[in-house]
């Protein structure tokens, strides 16, 4: 057990934890955001998706320990208001049905257009094809990115 | 929000109105003074749109104001809420005339009360759009404002109420946002798996993994070596009717702490009556099961033998698909607190009032000691029909005597499912001289759904699993030809043994048996030399109202699809049916690469299904539908070695990812008929759809799923549409002697 400090939606907090903890059960257990949604433990579903400075990651594949000073972002932290524009886009496309991966997904999206804000059809693609849904939403994820990289 | 409002059939006064001052004419809605409507929904929000669809029904009669409206899910009381279940793509259907019902009584009660107020004649007073306007001064008041004025009115009998004619729909026909959507990109809607009860513990359990097995030896001194470890105990296999594994729990502080927990534990297991079952016996036994006696015979119109024997072309194949996994992104949970004689349950369910029985029943209470609360779902699709991993947690709960939620891991989730069933379908066919087909016959052979699993609508008794037609019942469907006019047909079943076990998948039968049927006439049509849609269009008798509809539909996707139109090399076009209260048709586009790939670019999805009561809502399940079925028919499958499932997450069970997601056009056709379901018709009729298209772009004739790339390599294109030389060689006319 070792002290770990995360810095989370821009809030800070230490607790006490086995550093080997992956951090989407440190999320979900101990801080409460349960937004971020466990799917396969091994990193290939994608539902557990969250920025580390801005960037998406697989958070059930980032030990605790490992983090440091980075900050760490969660669909309770894209926006206060849902006004984020993939969150605007995913709504007027409506896009989700169970709603299970669809933070994982919109995680993704954001990252893809923070780093590319007009991608193709195939960056759009090659970035969204780790996340999984089983509902089958993609032909809507895919409208959605494309529309909120064309402003909504 | 309120509080919380136990609802009673018979609704005094006192108990229509709730201390919030919110009236509630009925149990499945409630008016506040301050204008919020808010409506409780019997059927699970799975997805599926549920909680939409059950709020435009309400609203629809209701005239509210949609911005208005809240649902939540109505609490466990099998009494006032008879309907607290889903599946079988039955939701929409159940609802419709109740939930309307419920809010054309409260509209009544509105206008009374309003005309009460002015003191006019009713006939002056209309409701729109959450007010009631007295149309000849042009006065009106807010539902909000009459709701006080409306709780004391004795509420009119439901049955008595009169409804709006389909012409004056506003709200159902035109699509609707989904009630659910802002939770959901927000990250706030809450699943199974996000039910937090204070002084909650986390439980996982290492099952026994080959089917019927169970616990030989374990040692938890490593586990309880892990930092958090509460309590480690065995679990007891529970009978068939739950058809649990059994196994060792590992109770822990926390999720992570019971995985290292269960990581670490020492167990060796007893492989059971089912370890020398494998897929490749099964496959077997169902190739002899085709050829062997029949349990059932489903259907037997004319001289189908007679008619094989006199017919100038006979023809026969068979297809095979195999165990295939639910795999919903949410994985099994369940939250369970057993205080002495009462029980609290949270579960992501499609069956909450079952859960509520079988809980009691396991615990030795009355159902009313158990509280079932029913979370969202993260998917089903059929999977959260079982009660299983509720009773497991009930199991784990009752030893620990505090809150405590069993999480199933991926591995869990994908090793211990109920499958949909392994098939193996027999089908022969003779056509005239025409080319016309005069005779049908399809064998059906599955690892029976009944086995395995006790509840079906027929089943009540173990001693009814041993009637055939029980047994056959829910593995056949959709098999039979109507409404293809073919006036000798017999279709039979037999059943295969396995411990494997089986229930419903998106579909049910329905998700195998078109793929035989509707491959198979397209091979019949390219065996005639015909145009597989036009040999479907004349199959279809003129005059008969379930052929005509779907003509109908066939004809829109084709027509949506630019069916006959040329494509490049190694492109196909393929078309597929169904027929029920739905009609559907698909016609799906591919592109075959050179490495065998199967591409599918583009669906087109003709649906008739009644009144669309949220058209947006049939697009999605349809789109959705199409892309569960594209898994299985290009992506996945479950086998079987030593009596356990060889897959255990997404590694070696790949599904369908965005990359491979085709282009979808869904069209529905206008309709103002009493609505039908949708949720599984996309997953119907894709893999038949495909599999024709790969014929028509590489002439090799897909026979079993998922499509296996390795025989598409390298193949030369058909030179001709629909010549039957293309057929590969092993294709041959069978021998009736």
């Amino acid at each position: 057990m070792r002290r770990v400090t995360l810095s989370v939606n821009g809030r800070t907090d230490t607790m006490e934890v086995d550093p080997q903890t992956p951090l989407l059960w440190l999320l979900r257990d101990a801080l409460g955001l349960t937004g971020t949604k466990y799917g396969c433990g091994i990193g290939l579903c994608g539902a557990c998706t969250v920025h580390l400075d801005g960037v998406a990651v697989r958070s059930c594949q980032i030990a605790a320990g490992s983090i440091g000073s980075r900050k760490i972002t969660t669909i309770e932290g894209l926006s206060a208001d849902a006004s984020h524009p993939l969150q605007r886009a995913w709504i007027a496309e409506q896009v989700p049905q169970c709603g299970y991966c669809q933070s994982g997904q919109i995680m993704q999206a954001a990252s893809l257009l923070a780093e590319n804000p007009h991608p193709t059809t195939e960056q759009i693609e090659a970035a969204m094809s780790g996340n999984l849904c089983r509902c089958g939403t993609y032909q809507r994820i895919r409208r959605a990115i494309e529309r909120a990289a064309a402003g909504g | 929000m309120l509080g919380f409002y136990w609802p009673s059939s018979r609704g005094s006064e006192e108990e229509r109105v709730t201390a919030a001052g919110a009236w509630g004419p009925n149990a499945w809605l409630r008016i506040t003074p301050d204008d919020r409507i808010e409506i409780l929904a019997e059927k699970p929000e799975l997805g599926q749109g549920a909680w939409t669809y059950s709020a435009m029904m309400v609203a629809e009669e209701l005239e509210a104001d949609w911005s208005t409206i809240s649902v939540q899910q109505a609490p466990t009381i099998p009494s006032i809420y008879p309907g607290l279940h889903t599946g079988g793509s039955g939701g929409v259907a159940a609802s419709f005339h109740h939930l309307r019902t419920v809010g054309a009584q409260a509209r009544k009660l509105l206008l009374i009360a309003a005309a009460a107020r002015w003191d006019v004649p009713l006939s002056e007073c209309n409701a729109r759009n959450g007010s009631i306007l007295h149309v000849p001064t042009g006065r009106h008041l807010s539902y909000g404002e009459l709701a006080c004025a409306a709780a004391r009115l004795t509420p009119p009998p439901l049955e008595s109420v009169q409804l709006k004619p389909t012409n004056e729909f506003r709200c159902m026909g035109r699509p609707m946002p989904r009630v659910d959507v802002l939770s959901k990109v927000t990250g706030q809607a809450r699943f199974g798996i996000d039910v937090h009860v204070p002084g909650m513990l986390h439980a996982v359990i290492a099952r026994c993994p080959h089917f019927g097995g169970q616990v030989a030896h374990f040692d938890a001194t490593a586990s309880y070596g892990v930092p958090g470890v509460r309590m480690v105990f065995p679990v007891r296999p529970l009978p068939r009717r739950f058809n649990t594994a059994g196994g060792v729990a590992v109770v822990a502080d926390s999720t992570w702490a019971a995985l290292q927990g269960r990581a670490v534990l020492r167990v060796s297991w007893h492989q059971g009556r089912s370890g020398q079952e494998s897929s490749e016996r099964i496959h077997r036994l169902a190739v002899a099961g085709a050829e062997g006696a029949a349990i059932y015979v489903a259907v037997d119109r004319g001289d189908v033998r007679g008619a094989l024997r006199s017919a100038a072309t006979t023809w026969q194949a068979d297809y095979e698909s195999p165990f295939q996994a639910h795999a919903t992104m949410e994985p099994m949970n369940t939250t369970v607190h057993v205080r002495g004689q009462t029980i609290e349950v949270w579960s992501p369910t499609q069956f909450a009032d079952e859960i509520q029985a079988e809980i009691a029943a396991l615990a030795g209470l009355a159902p009313e000691r158990v509280t079932v609360h029913m979370t969202f779902s993260g998917g089903s699709f059929g999977r959260r029909y079982q009660w299983d991993y509720a009773a497991e947690a009930w199991q784990v709960a009752a030893q620990v005597r505090q809150p405590v939620q069993l999480l199933w891991t991926r591995e869990d989730d994908m090793q211990h499912d109920f499958y949909r069933p392994y098939n193996y379908q027999r089908l022969r066919a003779g056509l005239d001289g025409s080319g016309y087909p005069v005779a049908w016959r399809t064998r059906v052979v599955t690892t029976p759904i009944a086995a395995t699993n006790l509840y079906t609508d027929t089943v009540e008794t173990p001693e009814k699993l041993r009637d055939p037609a029980t047994i056959a019942a829910l593995e056949w469907f959709g098999a039979d030809v109507t409404p293809y006019a073919i006036d000798n047909c017999r279709i039979d079943y037999a059943p295969l043994e396995s411990g494997v076990p089986r229930s419903w998948w998106r579909g049910v039968s329905s998700s195998y048996t078109p793929f035989a049927k509707e491959c198979f006439i397209d091979e019949l049509a390219h065996l005639a030399g015909r145009d597989p849609l036009q040999f479907r269009l004349d199959l279809l008798p003129e005059h008969e109202p379930a052929a005509k509809r779907l003509r109908a539909v066939l004809q829109l996707a084709a027509d949506a699809a630019g069916w006959g139109t040329p494509l490049p090399e190694r492109h196909g076009r393929g078309i597929a049916c169904r027929w029920g209260s739905t009609v559907h048709a698909q016609v799906a586009e591919v592109r075959v690469l050179e490495d065998g790939t199967v591409k599918v670019l583009r669906v087109v999805a003709a649906v008739d299904c009644g009144l669309a009561v949220n058209p947006d809502g049939v697009r999605a399940t349809i789109e959705g539908g199409i892309n569960f079925g594209l898994t299985a028919a290009l992506c996945a499958e479950i086998t079987v070695e030593h009596g356990r499932v060889v897959q255990s997450n997404f590694h070696d069970y790949p599904v369908l990812r965005l990359h491979q997601a085709p282009q979808i056009d869904v069209h529905i056709t206008p309709s103002v008929e009493t609505p039908s379901g949708a949720g599984e018709l996309g997953a119907m009729l894709i893999a038949p759809a495909v599999g024709n298209a790969v014929f028509a772009a590489t002439g090799f004739r897909v026979r079993r799923l998922p499509i296996d790339a390795r025989q598409l390599r390298r193949r030369p294109a058909a030179s001709g549409a629909f010549q039957s030389a293309s057929l590969p060689p092993n294709e041959r006319a069978f021998d009736l002697s």
